[in-house]
């Protein structure tokens, strides 16, 4: 059954909340008004003021809140309306969430899921349009996962909410209306990627909204070039044989994001792809992403700070042919 | 005319005009020339302008992302902004900003912010400048009943008491933050009390009605003028939804029908009473900002080049674009 990206995220919610009692959600604006994006739309009704929380805009008071709920026995899922407010949260995220099952000797762990979203596409300005997931992935303790596709709206949500350790779940809010169909299982386990498109002559690694954007340029570019596009899915931490396997048959690997470049999470799949594939490399792997800026209002600055499907076809045609674009003569 | 009818009905044309530029931000989003539905327009709450007359060339202000009335209370050109909100380079921020980021340093604006208290704590540091200064300068943090949940809002209210800085924090109380109304955010409600406890000068005053708004602030600002750091409460009523997008589905039509009658503007008018002077004004409000729209539509948005000045201040290279740096790696030469 077809169904959209938010609708998925919603089921994924309810099934485990019908699963499992100790499931908890809190956030601004989660109940009554049904979330910002409106994926939490109707589930304050279903499971009452108890399960769902709204909160006062306190961002590190709902993530701490979450976490001692989550030492004593809740599985509480906390929503951050914008990653970009991830600057209020990081000393309870990083800090506390991330370290207390080690500093505190294996003891205490913090089953919590973080929900939020990121992204451009909306003319929301520099303070409601970041990518901000290299912040978390640098966080040893805390697991990262940005769906791409309908199925995984679903089905990552679901497996966020069996881990033992906290998840960051960033959703990405141009992706709320995508359709599609959730597969009876998973596209693959939970911390590997997924194959998304099988080709031979260079390895797109992405995620999260851009995974469509490659898939678009993917279809483009084909037959001259067969792109194989791997979706990182589960960003940290990362098994990341099935994107290895796949450099090393191609022998090439463009890592798109849509967060700025330096010190991205390219940047990091860009250093583990040369140590670990060198010998089969016939370039060095390449980054594509967003500008190093800030992201602008202006709706046409906005599109251009990011990648689109041209650009991605561009890159991946000249890294392929050494077919140069137009911009480029 | 007496003195005082003459600053009453000066407050009246510019709660007019910022409520007529409110209008327009509405038209110009209908019109599909805003950069984005992220608006927040602040009708309902023009008596913000009570405050807003106690200040001065010099002094300092921040506010929330509802603040474009307390920008044009001071002094700010409706055709910049307008064209700031449509993402033009003429705009105030060169369309990098939006509704949300408007800053003019020359008139006192330190910015807009996008998070929800973010801009709060500015002021602290900018009282220090100004006691450091010799100045008298005032810095005035503006925000909504949802930044009192923040706490960053105690910190600096902590810091300004503590100092006894040029400080007055402002919270426009329109009852609402996004869906949640106030009584479903705050478990005391009594903010002045939240001020006094930290031990500021603690006020609130009626937000329809300008006059009691102004004598309020008149003491919180004296105050802060001489070192003891205020807070006044301007209880309003948000009368749209929460951006452009929002119908406002969690709260009755009745509740907004009592809300608006809450009308500063309405209530100026009544009391004033000089319906000829005061249509006057409607009617030049209406032309200006007709104007100020025309002017904004018209201008350019700003060219692609501009998208990596500011990052850093002049004199350090730009960031660099990617097309660059993807012809050095596969360019010709390469
Ligand atoms: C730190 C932070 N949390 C949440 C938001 C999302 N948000 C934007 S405006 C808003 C409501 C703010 O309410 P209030 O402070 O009363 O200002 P109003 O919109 O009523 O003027 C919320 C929750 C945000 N921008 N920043
Ligand atoms: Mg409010």
């Amino acid at each position: 059954m077809t169904t959209t990206y938010r609708d998925a995220l919603r089921q994924a919610l309810v099934d485990a909340m019908e699963d499992d009692d100790s499931v908890i959600l809190l956030g601004e604006e989660v109940g009554l008004y049904g979330g910002a994006y409106g994926v939490t739309k109707g589930l304050l009704d279903r499971f009452g003021e108890t399960r769902v929380i709204d909160t006062p805009i306190s961002e590190p008071g709902i993530v701490g809140a979450a976490i001692g709920a989550a030492m004593t026995g809740l599985r509480p899922v906390a929503e951050i309306m914008y990653v970009d407010f991830a600057g209020l949260v990081m000393d309870q995220l990083a800090n506390q969430a991330a370290k207390s099952r080690y500093m505190f000797g294996g003891q205490i762990g913090v089953p919590m899921v973080l929900r939020t979203q990121g992204g451009t596409g909306r003319s929301a300005a520099a303070q409601h349009s970041q990518s901000l997931e290299a912040w978390m992935m640098h966080v040893p303790g805390l697991r990262l996962a940005m769906p791409g596709t309908v199925s995984d709206a679903y089905h990552l949500l679901r497996d966020a909410l069996r881990q033992p350790d906290p998840v960051c779940f960033i959703e990405h809010k141009g992706l709320y209306t995508l359709k599609g169909e959730i597969g009876p299982e998973p596209d693959a386990p939970w911390g590997q990627p997924a194959i998304r498109r099988k080709g031979t002559d260079l390895t797109i690694a992405t995620y999260s909204r851009m995974l469509q954007e490659v898939l678009k340029a993917a279809e483009a570019l084909a037959p001259s070039v067969e792109v194989e596009v791997i979706d990182l899915r589960t960003l940290n931490p990362l098994e990341d044989e099935v994107l290895m396997d796949s450099v090393r048959r191609t022998g090439r690997c463009l890592i798109v994001t849509e967060a700025v470049t330096t010190g991205s999470v390219a940047s990091e799949i860009a250093a583990r792809v040369t140590e670990q594939c060198f010998d089969w490399l016939e370039e060095p792997p390449l980054r594509l992403g967003g500008e190093d800026i800030p992201v602008p209002v202006a709706p046409a600055l906005e599109a251009a700070s990011i990648p689109d499907a041209t650009l991605i076809g561009e890159t991946a045609r000249w890294l392929v042919t050494r077919e140069a674009p137009s911009w480029a003569a | 005319m007496s003195r005082a009818n003459d600053a009453h009905i000066a407050r009246y044309r510019t709660m007019r005009r910022i409520r007529t530029f409110e209008e327009r931000v509405g038209e110009l989003f209908l019109k599909g020339e805003s950069a984005g539905s992220m608006l927040h327009l602040s009708i309902g709450e023009e008596a913000v302008v009570g405050l807003t007359d106690h200040m001065r060339d010099g002094d300092t202000f921040t506010t929330h992302h509802r603040g474009h009335g307390i920008f044009l209370a001071r002094g700010a050109d409706p055709a910049r902004m307008l064209a700031e909100i449509g993402g033009r380079g003429s705009g105030y921020c060169r369309g990098k900003g939006g509704s949300m980021h408007i800053a003019d340093r020359g008139l006192g604006h330190l910015g807009a912010n996008a998070i929800v208290g973010g801009g709060i704590p500015h002021v602290v540091g900018a009282g220090i400048s100004a006691r450091n200064a010799g100045s008298d300068a005032v810095s005035v943090a503006f925000f909504g009943d949802g930044a009192m949940s923040q706490g960053i809002l105690y910190e600096a209210k902590n810091m300004a008491a503590l100092w006894k800085l040029p400080v007055v924090f402002c919270c426009i109380n329109n009852q609402y933050g996004m869906g949640t109304r106030v009584d479903r955010s705050a478990g005391h409600r009594d903010f002045p009390a939240r001020a006094t406890a930290f031990g500021l000068n603690g006020a609130r005053a009626d937000g329809a009605e300008v006059e009691e708004v102004f004598e309020a602030a008149q003491d919180v600002m004296d105050g802060a003028r001489n070192g003891r750091a205020g807070f006044l409460e301007i209880d309003a009523y948000r009368f749209h939804g929460h951006a452009r997008m929002d119908k406002s589905p969690y709260r009755s039509p009745e509740e907004e029908e009592e809300g608006r009658q809450r009308d500063p503007l309405a209530r100026a008018r009544n009391r004033i009473g000089d319906d000829i002077t005061l249509d006057r004004i409607d009617d030049e409000a209406e032309a200006e900002m007709d104007k100020a729209m025309e002017d904004a539509i018209a201008a350019a948005p700003p060219d692609h080049a501009s998208m990596f000045e500011d990052v850093y201040a002049e004199g350090t290279p730009p960031p660099r674009p990617q097309r660059e740096r993807l012809m050095d790696i596969l360019g010709e030469s390469a």
